[in-house]
């Protein structure tokens, strides 16, 4: 296998995104890379580069997925890491989709929630003019085309559950648009250990109850076994009639009681001199513009 | 579990794979593995699916970076329907073969797939052809590829024959999956085998424990 240096060139290799009569989004070629000078930029302001730009907010996850008898039960854990520190206890990582379609997102928090964003926005336009419920099929194509063509730079990795007139489903997306069709499925840094539960328990046409418990005990082992996933339990179950989304189906045990309160009402400072400075404004220009409300 | 990317050549899934194809009398078998890996120590997949339909009687079977080989083939299977339906008759191996090339070529630089392209058309029945890593396309009786292609280079070249029957190719192409995925630590899982002829395809999978075993198995 020859190594080669790749640059980066703009050319694209398919024509990804959805058919332009149905969406609004129309995805343009190559990367966008506006951003990236703003942050040089703002770097080098904040005190000649002493201060670090703070981490981005990872999902150091598990989540997990699996199809049973009456549709797809989808777990994940709540807790979101930056760095060090736990940034949010109660962080929502399963995303809606559609009706009939949920996604877990582990990696990058902003890319999984926007990625997310975008794909739910773009299927609920093609349902309104299609007049149909979209298919996960559908979800997972979009899904591929937009993180191949970004090359892994959007660091997404999703667990997509959904019931359609074709049966119930699970797949998965890698970060570089790589899918999978799998019928138990977990991702996230918590991912081994919630796979080892579910190899182990796993079987085909599971009952609702059955199913529900074995993502549970997947999520928890996860949970236990990996720094990055803690906190507690989201369940989410989709099936034919409609969506259960249980937020949270159990509490963690190590919820800490706050010692003391932290409200403080008006009056607990004490005000000690007031003044007084009027703004002299002048007025340099007035337009009335009539608003045409016939 | 954080992964360290670094040390593999292929970032993200790849298929580290043992991929063949190989021409018998009226048809043509393509067979893979099933193993998906990354960084050549983690197992993401024991069931993907490396063997993919383009068209009525052409598969292709992908080697190297998941997602390149999966965004090729979509695009492929869309221009060869295209081109196919343009034509008004089912295209020849060849132009499915040479869509995939066209894709591998031109994006060179970005991508990190190779493809095995069997099929039987009307114009030259049962062919094989290899698409490479740079776009290399080649036409052969038969042919292998992948990682665990190495390891079974003697053997394919000791037992083919040409012209064989049917029943003699499928234990060709099992056996030499066998013993690929039996030194090759990135292939493995189950052995997928499709056998195309004129009258239609057909798909075998052979679980791992019903694979032939070798002297010290």
């Amino acid at each position: 296998m020859t190594k080669s240096t790749r640059q980066p060139r703009t050319k694209i290799l398919i024509n990804s995104g959805m058919a332009l009569s149905n969406v609004l989004e129309i995805p343009t070629s190559g990367f966008n890379f506006e951003n990236v000078a703003r942050n040089v930029a703002l770097e080098g302001l904040l005190e000649g580069g002493q201060t670090k730009t703070p981490k981005p907010m990872k999902t150091g996850t598990t989540i997990a997925g699996l199809v049973c008898k009456e549709g797809v039960v989808l777990g994940a854990d709540t807790r979101a890491t930056s760095g060090e520190v736990v940034a949010d206890k109660m962080c929502a990582k399963i995303h809606y989709i559609s009706p009939n379609i949920y996604c877990c997102g582990a990696g990058t928090a902003a890319d999984t929630e926007k990625t997310t964003d975008l794909l739910s926005s773009n299927l609920t336009i093609f349902s309104m003019n299609s007049g149909r419920n979209p298919r996960v099929v559908m979800a997972v194509n979009i899904l591929q085309d937009m993180l191949f063509r970004y090359r892994g730079q959007i660091g997404a990795s999703l667990i997509l559950g959904g019931v359609d007139c074709s049966g119930n489903h699970l797949y998965t997306v890698g970060p570089y648009g790589s899918i999978d069709n799998v019928p138990y499925l977990a991702m996230g840094s918590g991912d081994l250990a919630a796979l080892g539960i579910l190899e182990d328990r796993f079987k085909p046409n599971m009952e609702m109850e059955e199913a529900k418990e074995l993502v549970r005990d997947a999520i928890h082992s996860g949970i236990m076994s990996d720094l990055g996933s803690g906190n507690n339990i989201d369940i989410c179950v989709i099936t034919k009639q409609g969506v259960d989304y249980i937020r949270p189906y159990q509490e963690s045990e190590y919820k800490d009681k706050r010692q003391k309160r932290y409200k403080y009402g008006p009056g607990t400072t004490s005000i000690l001199t007031e003044k007084i400075v009027p703004l002299e404004l002048e007025v340099v220009q007035e337009t009335v513009q009539q608003m045409d409300t016939a | 579990m954080e992964i360290d990317f670094m040390d593999s050549q292929i970032k993200g899934v790849s298929t580290g794979t043992t991929i063949l194809a190989v021409t018998f009398n009226g048809g043509v078998i393509i067979g893979s593995d099933s193993r998906a890996s990354i960084g050549g120590y983690y197992v993401s997949s024991k069931t993907i699916n490396k063997l993919i339909q383009v068209h009525d009687r052409i598969f292709c079977c992908i080697a190297g970076s998941l997602a390149d080989a999966q965004a090729v083939t979509k695009a492929a299977k869309f221009q060869i329907s295209f081109h196919s339906i343009q034509m008004e008759s089912p295209p020849l191996v060849k132009a499915a073969a040479s869509v995939l090339k066209e894709l591998c070529y031109n994006n060179k630089e970005e991508l990190q797939a190779g493809f095995i392209t069997a099929g039987w058309d009307r114009k030259k029945g049962p062919q094989v052809y290899t698409v490479a890593l740079g776009g290399m396309l080649l036409s052969q009786p038969f042919t292998i590829g992948g990682s665990g292609s190495t390891y079974i280079y003697g053997y394919a070249d000791a037992k083919y024959k040409p012209d064989m029957s049917r029943e003699e190719c499928l234990q060709f192409a099992t056996n030499a999956l066998a013993l690929a995925m039996g030194r090759d630590n990135v292939s493995g899982g189950v052995a997928h085998l499709v056998v195309i002829t004129e009258e239609g395809v057909e798909h075998v999978v052979i679980p791992g424990d019903k694979l032939p075993k070798f002297h010290d198995e």
